[in-house]
């Protein structure tokens, strides 16, 4: 195998944004400053950081932009879904049943005569709630609990890795019925918390075998002779190196929590009537996809645009972290 | 390495033990499984008592537990309700899932890699955007929706396959393992990929270019075997989910696997049929990531295991 | 249209390679004359008085025949086994069983192989689920009494009086008893189910048209036509094959493909499109089943006479007809009575005995329900189980329905629960707090059926807790008549009563549906919705 002997910038810089280590807080970061355009780089003249690097290059990077215009529509409509649709996304007409498109009803309307555009635009405060919740939790829970057993190793690696696989053999059906059953509060918290719960290994898994990787390279190795801290080491020198994968999941995963929370709907479980989703939506309109599939098309189409949202974010971000790539 | 591997089998042990009994609680905290088994009316109290003593419910937990757990080592499941054994019951369950399990992860591994590599080495070119427009279709409309379309299109207006798993054999579960596999696809493609365009700028990728090396082997050699470490970890995590979590998959064609069982046994709050699959689906998960672990030393020589 | 038989050969060729079985000559899975059809899987062992669903059911149809049987057309009882019931009382019953029946396996019918079989269905040692059939028999209290153990292990009311002769002794007047002997936990069981119990479970013999050939749990059954089957209705196909289906969707699939000949239960999200899909091969037929919503009267809101306006009003606020239309594509007929129309009229059957109740109503619904004093709680919650069957789609049109009529988007709401296990035990604990779904499937074509399991006093089925003396004594009066039009009007009657309380909303009469290959002709579909098979003629 051919040796590796760069020093990647981020390795060796200075002092900056401290405290974003991983994929969470960073997206998090980003997500807050995006409807007020770009600004809250480090001022000139302190030293360039790895994170403070990466937050110029997203904001000259169009596919940034793009994506967190997109994200702060969606946030805008999930405020005020009364701002680009009128009428209650509870009034059905069961006599415009699958009818197609209409005054009033630019998507038309769905098995029980509820308009499609109506629905679809305050579906979105659930959905992309869920989405973005139960992906920040599980990425944070997930990679923090990762890398802790991948770095560490030894013990830390046996207790966690096992606690994982425990984790692992809960079936989310049973896991639903039990866990979700016996809460009678009416919010999106405890479905959330329950993806968190049940989803925390996957992400688990990618960032312990990152970390172990990344552990192996050089830089971590003379950081280590330099007598860093284990934190130090961590946070500057492997998290930078391992949180790639970790976005990728996260980024798809979002999409199908968002699905996954129609699921648990179906299975009694979920969210209660009369909340709105486009997972109750898409899950519903579904068996119908031979005779009204334009019920399924929109709430289906806003989950991509969001997927593809987040994707292309998670991608600018993990761009904008690699040095190769300056 | 022998000593790691000892050890990683004993520690299945307490984790065994452990999620066993917590399936075990979670099927019991759903409550009294009797009053389902007598359709639209109450159970007469009698017969009710009667079942709860047969079924041995009337016992302590930990007491059901013990003795649960005593039949286990010595092969005995237990009885679903409708009289037949459980182990009958995974007898038949188990080996048309592990093919569809098998179809669907070559599918990850040949398809996925494949594209992963494709659009990695591609990055911003109309194939790498093809591929990420596909990825959404995959996730925004659900397994059902595209095994549905799959039936319809391919069993009945083109008759390229019949439409439902009949026999469970390797060439009809091809369809039904593309659609169990389309969503890990789009993990695999994507994680493949990332881990490609990150490490195609390495050092030892411009070492081996500038030795001489021919560009495939470059890719095959060097590239990708630096870069499967993520990927194999997401399959590896993945066998365990696309045997139990087959539901729509399995429902759509037919197919009388595990997931569907295990889904009729959570409903049916059918503890032993519950408890049974899922103790050997804990074992499964087990080996998968040793397995996966052990790979991680072939891949990257730099990780040792002690 | 597509050929059946050229899907066929698409479908065996993909299959030939790996099993030499099926695919002779076009005939499809079964072999010629044979054919299949979907099922799922017996939640409960095979055992006449410990079925109690419809696809156990199916099977003990082909494979038993009691006393009586019901037209499959009309649901009239006919003796079948039955040479003679005489009775003078309605309490004491004697019965002559035909000479010439015998089990598949050569044993003859007689008195004894029912006697046998009633007192293993009514002792609690057995666990049987339909024990309660044989309430009315007297000793049943000794053989399965309430709490503790059973004093007798046989019923006291049965006694053999001859080879072909036995009496039955009711513990109370009840003159349609001899009309409830077609229910299949009344079949004769032959010695084999006493002495190898476990063999005669892994492949039952009874004295139906049908014989199990084979039998694997969890996928497929083969049934073949018995040739010395001595009854007036001998299969006319060479039998059946049975296969487990996951989905009903995936049933019908095959149905298109020829890979299956009969779906007997068409899923709603392919009913708009089934007639032109299966070339008018599709029926639908009444069944006797009717929905209900049923009330919590153990809650004491629900329990005032206000609360009878507001079901009242919240009836007359359900568009029956809209829903029966566009949800279900008129596999559902709106109700206007408690009962069903396959009893028929001289049955009991009494179309718009509900009267402007059932109608829908906007207006005067909201007038009713003010007048009640509103909505008990303020808010309407239905609450259904959301495992089985497709009832968030109705729930959530009824309350549609009701929001529009009241003008309030949010006054009802579905209340889904996770498993039905769980649904039925919130039932008998008396958690529920409004009203909450009530399928009635009929056990036998009587009036009584529909009445009084449901909505007599502590009846077993009557699981709001309704009570209404009124009602109980002209059930009691009805179930002493001898002369049966007296006896129904009696019971319709009682059936007013439950009208003028709206004990319950009667929502839909529920059809049976079934879908068929080009292969099959003279396919109908009985009143308990259960396809009659040895009708079918194959090819």
């Amino acid at each position: 195998m051919p040796e590796q002997s760069y020093e990647p910038e981020g390795a060796i810089a200075g002092t900056g944004m401290g405290g974003a280590m991983d994929l969470g807080v960073s997206e998090a970061a980003t997500l807050e400053r995006t409807p007020g355009g770009p600004g809250g780089t480090g001022p000139a003249g302190r030293p360039r950081s790895l994170w403070s690097d990466a937050w110029r290059d997203l904001r000259r990077n169009p596919v940034f932009l793009i994506s967190g215009l997109v994200i702060a529509f969606l946030v805008l409509i999930s405020l005020w879904p009364s701002a680009i649709a009128s009428g209650s996304p509870l009034k059905c007409d069961l006599a415009k049943a699958q009818d197609g498109a209409g005054p009033g009803a630019p998507f038309g309307y769905d098995g029980q005569g509820c308009n499609v555009y109506t629905r679809t635009v305050y579906g979105a405060r659930t959905s992309v709630t869920v989405g973005v919740l139960a992906t920040l939790g599980v990425a944070v829970a997930g990679s923090v609990l990762g890398a802790l057993a991948g770095y560490f190793g030894g013990v830390w690696d046996s207790v966690l890795s096992r606690v994982t696989d425990i984790f692992f053999a809960i079936p989310v059906v049973l896991g639903g019925l039990v866990l979700l059953s016996v809460v009678t509060s009416k919010t999106v918290w405890p479905v959330i918390g329950f993806m968190v719960l049940l989803g925390w290994p996957q992400i688990s898994r990618i960032a312990r075998g990152s970390v172990i990787t990344a552990k192996q390279n050089d830089y971590v190795q003379a950081a280590r002779a330099l007598g860093a801290s284990d934190s130090r080491i961590l946070l500057r020198h492997i998290a930078p190196n391992a949180v790639a994968p970790v976005i990728v999941v996260a980024t798809i995963a979002l999409g199908t929590y968002i699905a996954l929370e129609a699921t648990l709907s179906y299975l009694g479980v979920g969210l209660k009537p009369p909340s709105v989703s486009w997972g109750i939506d898409i899950s519903s309109a579904s068996p119908y996809i031979r005779n009204a599939p334009h019920a399924l098309l929109w709430p289906s189409g806003a989950l991509a645009v969001t997927v593809l949202a987040f994707i292309m974010l998670g991608d600018a971000v993990r761009d904008a972290l690699d040095p190769k790539l300056r | 390495m022998g000593r790691y591997v000892a050890r990683r089998l004993l520690q299945m042990v307490p984790v065994f033990i452990g999620s066993t009994l917590l399936i075990f609680l979670m099927v019991n905290v759903m409550g009294d499984p009797i009053a389902g088994l007598c359709g639209e009316r109450a159970c007469d109290p009698a017969t009710a008592a009667q079942l709860k003593r047969e079924f041995g419910l009337d016992k302590p937990l930990w007491q059901q537990y013990a003795t649960y757990m005593g039949n286990v080592f010595t092969g005995d499941f237990g009885t679903a309700f409708n009289g037949q054994k459980v182990t009958e019951l995974m007898g038949a369950a188990f080996p048309v899932t592990v093919r569809l399990t098998i179809v669907a992860i070559l599918f990850e591994i040949v398809v996925g890699v494949s594209l992963g590599v494709l659009t990695g080495m591609r990055r911003g070119r109309p194939v790498d955007t093809g591929v990420l427009l596909a990825t959404l279709v995959v996730i925004s409309v659900p397994t059902f929706v595209t095994g549905l379309l799959l039936q319809l299109l391919l069993g009945i207006k083109w008759q390229w396959i019949s439409p439902s798993v009949r026999y469970g054999s390797y060439d009809e579960l091809i369809v039904p393992g593309l659609v169990l596999a389309s969503v890990s696809l789009a993990y695999v493609t994507r994680l493949t990929r990332t881990a490609i365009a990150e490490n195609r700028r390495s050092d030892y990728v411009r070492t081996a270019i500038a030795k001489g090396l021919p560009r495939r082997r470059v890719v095959v050699r060097h590239l990708l075997r630096n870069s499967l470490i993520p990927v194999v970890t997401f399959i590896g995590a993945d066998i365990g989910a696309l045997m139990g979590g087959a539901i729509a998959t399995e429902r759509i064609f037919n197919i009388h696997g595990v997931g569907f069982q295990l889904y009729q046994g959570i409903l049916r709050q059918n503890t032993q049929t519950v408890v049974g699959f899922v103790t050997v689906l804990v074992l499964v998960f087990l080996v998968a990531n040793l397995l996966v672990d052990l790979l991680y030393a072939v891949l990257d020589p730099r990780i040792r295991y002690a | 249209m597509r050929g059946g038989t050229r899907v066929r050969w698409a479908g065996c060729a993909v299959a030939a390679g790996l099993m030499a079985t099926a695919c002779g000559g076009g005939a499809g899975f079964g072999g010629p004359g044979v054919m299949t059809s979907s099922w799922s899987d017996p939640q409960n062992p095979l055992e006449p008085s410990n079925t109690n669903e419809v696809q156990g059911g199916k099977v003990l149809d082909m494979v038993f025949r009691g006393l009586k049987r019901y037209d499959p057309r009309t649901g009239k009882a006919q003796n079948m086994l039955a040479e003679r019931i005489d009775t003078t009382d309605s309490r004491h019953f004697t019965v002559t069983v035909r000479n010439g029946w015998r089990f598949s396996n050569g044993e003859p019918v007689t008195a004894r192989s029912f006697v046998d079989a009633w007192n293993y269905g009514a002792s609690l040692r057995n666990n049987q689920k339909n024990a309660y059939f044989f309430g009315y028999i007297e000793g049943y209290g000794q053989v399965h009494p309430d709490s503790g153990a059973q004093t007798a292990d046989t019923l006291s009311g049965l006694r053999v009086t001859g080879p072909r002769t036995f009496t039955v002794t009711l513990s109370q007047k009840f003159s349609s008893f001899p009309d409830t002997l077609g229910y299949v936990a009344y079949a004769p069981l032959p010695r084999t189910f006493f002495t190898d119990h476990a063999a005669w479970l892994s492949r039952p013999v009874g004295n139906g048209p049908y014989q199990i050939e084979s039998y694997t749990k969890g996928s497929a059954m083969n049934l073949k036509r018995w040739d010395a089957y001595p009854g007036p209705d001998p299969a006319r196909n060479v039998g059946v094959t049975l296969l487990v289906y996951t989905d009903s969707n995936t049933a019908y699939t095959d149905v298109l493909a020829g890979n299956l000949d009969l779906v007997d239960d068409v899923p709603a999200s392919q009913l708009k499109n089934v007639e032109t899909d299966l070339n008018g091969r599709y029926i639908n037929t009444p069944a006797g089943i009717l929905q209900t919503l049923a009330f919590p009267y153990y809650d004491p809101k629900w329990n005032t006479s206000g609360a009878r306006k507001v079901r009242t009003g919240l009836s007359m606020a359900i568009n029956r007809r809209q829903i029966t239309e566009t949800i279900f594509r008129g596999t559902r007929t709106p109700a206007t009575d408690w009962t069903s129309p396959v009893l028929g009229t001289a049955g009991g059957y009494r179309p718009g005995l509900c009267g402007h109740a059932c109608d829908y109503d906007p207006a005067q619904a909201r007038r009713l329900i003010e007048e009640g004093g509103g909505i008990p709680g303020g808010r309407l919650t239905i609450t259904y189980n959301a495992d089985t069957g497709s009832h968030r789609q109705w729930v959530d049109a009824v309350c549609n329905s009701i929001n529009n009529a009241l003008g309030d988007d949010r006054a009802c709401v579905g209340n889904p629960v996770g498993t039905f296990a769980d649904f039925r035990n919130q039932i008998t604990q008396h958690k529920m707090t409004g009203p909450f779904r009530a399928g009635w499937q009929m056990d036998y074509p009587l009036i009584q059926n529909f009445l009084q399991p449901l909505y007599y006093t502590g009846a077993s089925s009557n699981d709001g807790k309704w009570s209404d003396k009124r009602f109980d004594r002209l059930v009691d009066r009805a179930n002493a008549e001898t002369a049966q039009p007296t006896a129904v009007r009696l019971f319709q009657q009682a059936e007013k009563v439950v009208r003028d309380n709206m004990a319950a909303i009667p929502l839909w009469y529920q059809n049976g549906s079934a879908g068929y290959t080009a292969r099959l002709s003279h396919v109908a579909l009985n009143p308990f919705s259960v396809p009659v098979y040895n009708e079918i003629k194959v090819g």
